[in-house]
């Protein structure tokens, strides 16, 4: 006799954590509105500054990477072992790429004396230093998710490799899965409000 | 026992058009934001970014296939974040 597993169960507490991340990530887009009202022409300059075309791509690099995570779903669910393998280690690729371009473009940043407390954001316009801080906040919480949701597909991968996951329990697959998608969901907010402000 | 309504398989031609409509979709939203409508740029790239989350929710992650509990419950969740988001913002914009 072998224990039932509870699938509807497992997705539920998975369903249950995000909605605490979309709240986390609500209350900071909250306070972008408010500051965005009190000052809208410093946004405005701050997000000229940003590069609408490696946001662009990141944007594309995501789309792509939750698509390849999907239809890994759709192999293991119909036995294709090594299909699921290598779509999970090209979304794995997409996550490294999203974060090399993150890097470049803090780095940019960071070169051009754009940080937080740095000389040019202190004694600059107070809307500005608030647009980058709030920039610098959301831009690296969602790195950190990007780095948390390659570790869960790694973890599953490893799991599937091992034969621990396949068509008939892939919970663990379905549930980083979700949490990847929940990372493309924040991003498709982030990169308008940031990158195409006015 | 009732574990027979997570069966629902995606097949990836489907899985495929949802991407390309969500490519199409980051298209607009950049196109757009070159054209200057002054305010009106943030609702279009917001309404954009909306529709883009719903194909997302839905296909991605599965929710037009999920039970009651979850569909009921993320809803309960978005109206919480619309109060949160709108109450607040009602109280800046018209203090």
């Amino acid at each position: 006799m072998r224990a039932e597993i509870d699938r509807v169960g497992i997705k539920i507490g998975m369903w249950l954590f995000l909605y605490s991340e979309i709240v986390l990530f609500g209350g900071l887009f909250v306070l972008y509105a408010a500051y965005f009202h009190k000052h809208p022409e410093s946004f405005a300059v701050g997000g000229k500054e940003l590069d609408r075309v490696i946001g662009a791509v990141n944007t594309v690099v995501l789309l792509v990477s939750s698509f390849t995570v999907a239809a890994s779903i759709t192999a293991i669910q119909k036995g294709s072992r090594k299909l699921t393998i290598g779509l999970l280690v090209f979304s794995i690729t997409c996550g490294f790429v999203f974060l090399v371009n993150k890097y470049f473009e803090w780095g940019t940043k960071i070169h051009h004396d754009i940080y937080p407390n740095s000389e040019t954001l202190v004694n600059g316009e107070p809307g500005l230093n608030i647009f980058f801080g709030l920039y610098y906040v959301i831009t690296g919480l969602h790195g950190l998710h990007v780095i948390i949701g390659m570790i869960l597909l790694s973890i599953s991968l490893v799991l599937v490799l091992a034969g621990k996951i396949d068509g008939s329990r892939f919970s663990m697959l379905d549930n980083s899965g979700l949490y990847w998608h929940l990372v493309d969901l924040i991003w498709i907010f982030v990169f308008p409000l940031f990158y195409l402000v006015l | 026992m009732d574990n027979q309504d997570t069966g629902h398989i995606l097949s990836y031609s489907q899985l495929a058009v949802v991407l390309v409509i969500l490519l199409a979709l980051t298209g607009v939203t950049v196109g757009v934001s070159y054209i200057h409508m002054g305010f009106f740029n943030v609702p279009v790239a917001l309404a954009v970014a909306c529709l883009k989350v719903t194909f997302v929710l839905l296909f991605f992650m599965h929710l037009k296939y999920e039970g009651r509990v979850i569909v009921l419950s993320f809803l309960s969740t978005i109206t919480f974040l619309i109060i949160m988001i709108g109450f607040t913002f009602w109280d800046v914009a018209f203090r």
